[in-house]
């Protein structure tokens, strides 16, 4: 099952779907909990001295002054994203205002063309997952490898991400080891050792460094007072990206920013411990301009995408708290329902807790069925606990349901009013709620909703009692 | 609001019952347990029949006005106990307490009505979790002993333990019964898959949150006779689910537990005085 098909399928049927596949659950159920595990002892470390006498220490506080600081950039956004356009011009390098994912790829299609291109290596990027890069870069012909382990594995099997932080976390080593030797030509003797799979992909992945002529990534964080651009990556293939091609195309949300850096080490210092645990992760790359006289590596040509792409429209509603996410997937890892149906299921690039929030806002407007993902959530709270930067999950998930429940049939809003009007006053909800009426009323209400007979799905019904509470209480006066 | 010295109710107190739905209509042995053991600790009980639901399901569905309209009702029930006198309402469900405590006020601002948001705040501020006042009043509970021995799996439901912050006092309740082990368990704090509508629009995930609970419950240690918990959706759902696989389970409410551990001389009874 892949990913972009809001259209089409419902998120019952999608979440049906890939509760069935065992094998699906227990790798996602497996990573999950190692990710979360590793996000606990990484958090532990922090200590509990807080920087602020009187305000929390340890991971609490450091998650309260991260949120501060994110909302105080998204406050200052439009002055910031100047800033920071202004410096990446100053260091040679050039600035793309996207107001939309077509703008994004069109311009992006355009600079590879420009360059006389035809290969295009990637460092693995959430934002072009969503501006669905990939297929525009191909269909001007031009040959697009994924260089991160996970997001070419993905590639090779033609699906998208199942998770923001590990794109192919829903497969396991030896579907991995048949994927390549049965679409990557590796050799029918491959183990299924990690190393033996790691060491494959990397002589595969190399060439493709060395060949590229374009490197295409995302951004993790932009840093407005210098102009830089922050790539977090464990394998190194963000520098290398960065580093080998002649040209760098950098595709930025444009919330992903930091005035400074003192605001990039408080969010570095989460992000890497919230995602997987570690102190930082393997390699911190940070871009800033073109390749200046005298230095080794690094682009000839440098741009610098700043995708909208329905973001403007967000900073501006109630939702706005949102875009203070900096992409951890710690929300993912702790998450009940993420845990049993993987990322496809969710139906878009985002899945999880940030992608029930994101996919209704940022992918409302062109799909419709969108605003249902809203509904992949016991609202349980685990993910509010676990967000680095403290953004009210639960809250932006009810209130999305109720944006949704104002355009509900009438048929919904019907059974919703007549089960108010009888639980509004006591001798109606007494009425409903005898045995001898009490079924009747609740099939015929259910009758009206379009999950009628949800509960009986797999479960038994549970009976009234032989007298309510009310009437023992009532009895004994 | 002299009453108000008792705010942390570990002294005598009167309480007004948020009897719950759910309890009233399928499960009213929990009520009576709950009724039972606020006398055993000292309480004098009261409970205002012209309350409903606190509108919760509405609530998470979306469908706000309706929910505002059904906890109205049930806000002025209870507001009418407190000015009558009870110092605090207690709640035998950690997500019927949140909604009442942490959701009431939220929801009457949503739909304008900032009178009745400030009438549940009031409300709000005054209302316990059941085993939340029990625990600051353990001391003036009597001794609990069960006649039959049991080896329990506490599940922490998810408003209780993250909206509510109550934490140590079920397996502190549970714990000091004589006659009663805890278990220890994988996953206890994670969610059982009921969500309210959430569990009848994603009936499958749902049903597989469910069936992950119930292996994990299986390889408890030692074993658990019990699955306990203090939200009685939580444990219908996980019963359900146990029921229609054909998996032997029982599910109780801590606070029948916690009643059956009372000796029958400090035992009150369940109905009115």
């Amino acid at each position: 099952m892949t990913g972009h098909q809001l259209d089409g399928t419902t998120l019952r049927q999608r979440t049906a779907a890939a509760v069935t596949d065992e094998r699906l659950r227990a790798n996602v159920t497996r990573a999950v909990d190692r990710f979360a595990g590793h996000r606990l002892t990484g958090l532990a470390e922090l200590g509990h001295e807080p920087a602020v006498p009187g305000e929390p220490g340890g991971a609490d506080g450091l998650r309260r002054a991260a949120r501060a600081a994110k909302q105080q950039v998204l406050a200052d956004l439009p002055e910031l994203l100047e800033r920071f356009a202004d410096r990446v011009l100053a260091r040679g390098g050039h600035v793309c205002w996207a107001p939309t994912a077509a703008d994004a790829r069109r311009y992006i299609v355009e600079v590879v063309e420009a360059a006389g291109a035809t290969r295009v290596a990637k460092s693995k990027s959430m934002a072009t997952e969503e501006i669905d890069l990939n297929p525009a870069l191909e269909a001007a012909g031009k040959e697009v490898v994924e260089t991160d382990l996970g997001e070419w594995i993905i590639q090779l099997a033609g699906e998208t991400p199942s998770h923001i932080i590990a794109p192919a976390l829903h497969r396991d080593r030896h579907q991995i080891r048949e994927l390549f030797v049965d679409t990557a030509a590796a050799p029918p003797d491959l183990g299924t050792e990690p190393a033996e799979l790691v060491r494959f992909a990397r002589g595969r992945l190399r060439e493709v460094f060395l060949a590229a002529e374009v490197g295409i990534t995302g951004a993790n964080i932009a840093v407005a007072e210098t102009g830089s651009i922050v790539l977090v990556t464990n394998e190194g293939n963000g520098r290398l990206v960065t580093a080998l091609p002649r040209v760098h195309v950098a595709v930025l949300g444009m919330e992903r920013l930091a005035a400074d850096w003192a605001q990039a080490d408080l969010l570095l210092a989460l992000l890497a411990r919230s995602a997987t645990g570690q102190r930082l992760s393997s390699y911190t790359s940070v871009v800033t301009g073109t390749r200046a006289a005298g230095e080794a590596d690094g682009p000839d040509e440098l741009h610098v995408v700043i995708l909208d792409n329905g973001r403007s429209d967000l900073l501006a509603g109630e939702h706005h708290e949102m875009l203070g996410c900096i992409r951890c997937g710690a929300c993912l890892n702790v998450c009940p329902v993420y845990r049993q149906t993987g990322g496809h299921a969710y139906g878009w690039v985002y899945p999880g807790p940030m992608g029930a929030v994101l996919t209704p806002l940022l992918a409302g407007e062109e799909h419709p069925e969108a605003a249902e993902v809203a509904g992949a959530s016991t609202l349980c709270g685990a993910c509010m606990d676990a967000c680095p930067v403290q953004i009210p999950l639960q809250d932006l998930l009810l209130s999305l349901r109720r944006a949704k429940a104002a355009d509900a049939g009438r048929a919904e809003r019907a059974a919703w009013r007549a089960w108010s009007a009888a639980w509004s006053d006591a001798r109606r909800y007494g009425a409903t709620t005898r045995v001898a009426t009490w079924g009747r009323w609740a099939a015929g209400l259910a009758g009206h909703l379009p999950v009628g007979r949800g509960w009986a799905t797999g479960r038994a019904v549970p009976r009234p009692a032989a007298e309510r509470f009310r009437d023992r209480w009532r009895a004994g006066s | 609001m002299g009453r108000q010295g008792r705010a942390a109710y570990g002294g005598a107190v009167r309480v007004s019952l948020l009897i719950t739905c759910v309890v009233d209509v399928v499960a009213p042995d929990v009520a009576e347990a709950a009724v039972r053991l606020l006398r055993a600790g000292g309480c004098e009980v009261t409970c205002n029949l012209d309350q409903t639901c606190c509108g919760q399901p509405a609530w998470n569905a979306g469908f706000a006005e309706d929910a505002a309209r059904v906890a109205r009702t049930t806000l002025d029930a209870l507001e009418a106990d407190l000015d009558a006198g009870a110092d605090a309402v207690v709640v035998p469900a950690g997500s019927c307490a949140t909604m009442v405590r942490v959701f009431w006020p939220e929801l009457f601002e949503v739909v304008g009505d900032h009178g009745a948001a400030a009438r549940a705040r009031r409300v709000g501020e005054h209302t316990r979790e059941l085993t939340q006042l029990l625990a600051d009043r353990a001391d003036r509970l009597p001794p609990l002993r069960l006649a039959r021995p049991t080896t329990v799996a506490l599940h922490a439901s998810c408003h209780m333990l993250r909206e509510l912050r109550i934490v140590d006092q079920p397996g502190a309740l549970a714990g000091a019964i004589d006659g009663c082990e805890v278990a220890d368990w994988d996953g206890a704090d994670r969610c059982c898959g009921f969500g309210g509508t959430f569990s009848v629009k994603l009936p499958e995930a749902s049903v597989a949150m469910a069936d992950e609970k119930l292996r994990a419950l299986a390889a408890s240690d030692p074993v658990a006779d019990e699955l306990v918990g203090c939200d009685t959706s939580c444990l219908l759902h996980l019963q359900a689910r146990a029921d229609a696989t054909g998996r032997a389970l029982r599910t109780r409410h801590l606070a029948e537990v916690l009643a059956e551990g009372l000796p029958a001389d400090r035992d009150g009874g369940g109905a009115p005085p």
